[in-house]
């Protein structure tokens, strides 16, 4: 099992925050809007350092993700900015009309996702958002892993012509992955190569991927670990062929089990080339309060949730 | 770019009596669609198109750089604007005979989805066309580009909150480049608004928004013509434009004209030929 050092933890919010940061330099059409989270979503020194291409539109996402549809006429790239929850579920249709089906190139950035947004519980912890948003025509949906992925991942979707989901979170969690990475939408990252089980995983669950290959490791299993940050379009090819190598499949993510990466991967398995698959999501079920790692736990989104499922799906390999 | 600004009221009218026989033999066609509404916007979307807006016809940009821009949010009088795009140049006026029908780009509701020349939005799910003609404003604003932004809403929408989200929002950051038009016709799919969901006093809601509110008759050039010289004038003064359109439902046909009941009805042969003969005005040929 490859080692993967790290030196700080960060939150994937703040890789949003300084790739906008960046992008406020480098690209003159990017905008952004904020439906009153500028603080949460670390949008501030964007606002800060280009006031004339920061919109607060205050706590209407309806009107922002309209607003954000407009402005692509004229040539802007609008970067809108909320929780995951108020990004998806609350602006659907606003989201499917105005921007999937109008072929409109906006950005929708979502941040706090998933059980990891902790205390304020389960109204704010939306599990269900890259269901909705991957069953749109059209939608690019991308979960990244760590801070300098999801910085990498918003300075990279500014270049791509169509509308993106970006999905990151709240907690600080390990800063794994390299700083100067070229990310590629639609591209997994193999991060640990095995033999014996592939374990596809997105978002916050990819460290936790990490942490049970280390696990799996000391029972001498050796687990290929490949990061899905793109849920849509879905790597397909490097899918089939970790999973044509290993036999059985374990996807890991911080969302229901019903629309997320797991759902992809069975599909796609079950067209290709069926095999065993396990999945660590969340079972039909809302979060609740607590911390993120006692939700984590509770739940079954960790490292040792993962062990079990690994354990599990290489009993039914054939 | 044409902008024919010198035609004559009487030449505006001749085209909004062609208007008005495409949208009833194109809803006739495929007898579904939209007629109550679509009748009595014809005379302002005519009059946008082919006195009032800088707009470049023969050469569609999705941008819209230079041009004055509409947008329609009501989407369901689809059967208006295809009619009034043909018509002015955006594409061949035979193609309004595949309105509705299997493979065409005039979908039943207004989309950019089918590469539709003169469609720079979906619409149709109400309430959204407000908000997307406010950041098409501010996109002008920013590209330093001195034209306006239409947008005409339904007055039965107005019952969607995210119009008055955007309301608030277009006040808030002095868009006074748009200038949004609500056809006031006092009607709705379930019956007269008043009964379903009242609006109440509009000129007093909209100028307790911060906008600055006109109101005319809509079906009538005389009073048509200048509330959109108003409107003009009005806008760049900081405040966004709220012209409020009184209109009648089914405007140009007699029996269409009662009620709500045309909303979404299509008429059948003799409902047609009767139409079309209350419609014989001008000259040109049909589609």
């Amino acid at each position: 099992m490859k080692d993967f050092p790290y030196t700080e933890s960060k939150d994937t919010r703040s890789g949003f925050g300084a790739g906008l940061h960046e992008l406020g330099k480098t690209n003159p059409n990017v905008v952004a809007l904020c439906a009153d989270l500028t603080g949460s979503l670390k949008m501030d020194a964007f606002k800060k350092d280009f006031p004339e291409r920061f919109f607060q539109v205050g706590i209407a996402e309806a009107n922002m993700m309209g607003v954000a549809a407009g402005m692509t006429i004229g040539g802007k790239i609008p970067f809108t900015g909320t929780f995951a929850n108020f990004s998806t579920g609350r602006v659907y249709d606003q989201i499917r009309q105005s921007i999937a089906y109008s072929d409109k190139n906006v950005k929708i950035c979502a941040s706090h996702a998933g059980l990891t947004l902790g205390e304020d519980g389960a109204t704010h912890q939306i599990l269900e958002d890259l269901g909705m948003m991957k069953m749109l025509p059209g939608m690019t949906v991308i979960n990244p892993c760590d801070y300098n992925q999801t910085k990498a991942a918003t300075i990279a979707i500014a270049d791509h012509e169509g509308p993106v989901y970006l999905r990151f979170g709240r907690p600080v969690v390990p800063n794994f992955t390299p700083a100067d990475q070229n990310f590629v939408i639609g591209e997994a990252v193999m991060l640990n190569e095995g033999t014996d089980v592939s374990i596809f995983a997105t978002g916050h669950l990819v460290w936790k991927a990490v942490l049970a290959g280390k696990l799996l490791a000391e029972k001498g299993i050796n687990a290929e670990i490949i990061n899905i940050h793109t849920i849509k379009p879905l790597d397909a090819q490097a899918i089939l062929a970790s999973a044509r190598k290993t036999r059985c499949v374990v996807t890991a993510e911080e969302h229901q089990m019903n629309g997320g990466l797991g759902d992809s991967i069975a599909q796609l398995l079950a067209r290709e080339e069926p095999l065993p698959l396990e999945m660590v999501a969340v079972n039909d079920s809302f979060g609740e309060s607590a911390t993120p790692d006692q939700l984590m736990e509770k739940y079954k989104l960790n490292e040792a949730a993962i062990v079990a499922a690994v354990e599990a799906v290489m009993k039914r390999r054939k | 770019m044409p902008q024919t600004a010198e035609i004559a009221t009487a030449d505006l009218k001749e085209i909004a009596a062609q208007v008005r026989r495409d949208i009833v033999r194109m809803v006739h066609a495929v007898n579904s669609g939209h007629p109550g509404g679509s009748l009595g916007c014809t005379d302002l979307l005519v009059a946008l198109y082919f006195k009032v807006m800088k707009h470049n016809p023969e050469q569609f940009s999705m941008d819209g750089i230079g041009e004055d821009l509409f947008f329609l949010s009501n989407g369901h009088i689809s059967a208006t604007l295809y009619s009034v795009l043909a018509r002015s140049g955006y594409f061949p006026v035979s193609e309004l005979a595949t309105f509705r029908k299997l493979n065409s780009r005039l979908q039943g509701h207004p989309t950019t989805h089918e590469g539709l020349p003169g469609i720079r939005v979906a619409s149709g799910s109400l309430g959204q066309g407000l908000s997307v003609a406010c950041g098409a404003a501010q996109a002008k604003k920013m590209n330093g580009d001195d034209r306006r932004v239409f947008v005409l809403m339904g007055d039965g929408e107005l019952q969607e909150g995210q119009n008055w989200e955007a309301l608030l929002y277009a006040a808030h950051h002095k868009i006074d480049n748009l200038i949004a038009i609500i056809d006031h016709n006092g009607q709705q799919i379930d019956g007269p608004t008043a009964q379903i969901g009242g609006l109440g006093d509009l000129r007093a809601k909209f100028e307790a928004f911060d906008w600055h509110v006109l109101q005319a008759d809509g079906n009538n050039y005389d009073t048509l013509l200048p509330a959109l010289e108003e409107a003009q004038a009005a806008s760049g003064q900081g405040k966004p434009v709220m012209f409020i359109m009184d209109t009648r439902m089914g405007f140009g046909v007699d029996f269409m004209m009662e009620g709500h009941k045309w909303h979404g009805v299509a008429p059948n042969d003799v409902q047609l030929a009767t139409a079309l003969q209350q419609l014989a005005v001008g000259t040109e040929a049909d589609y």
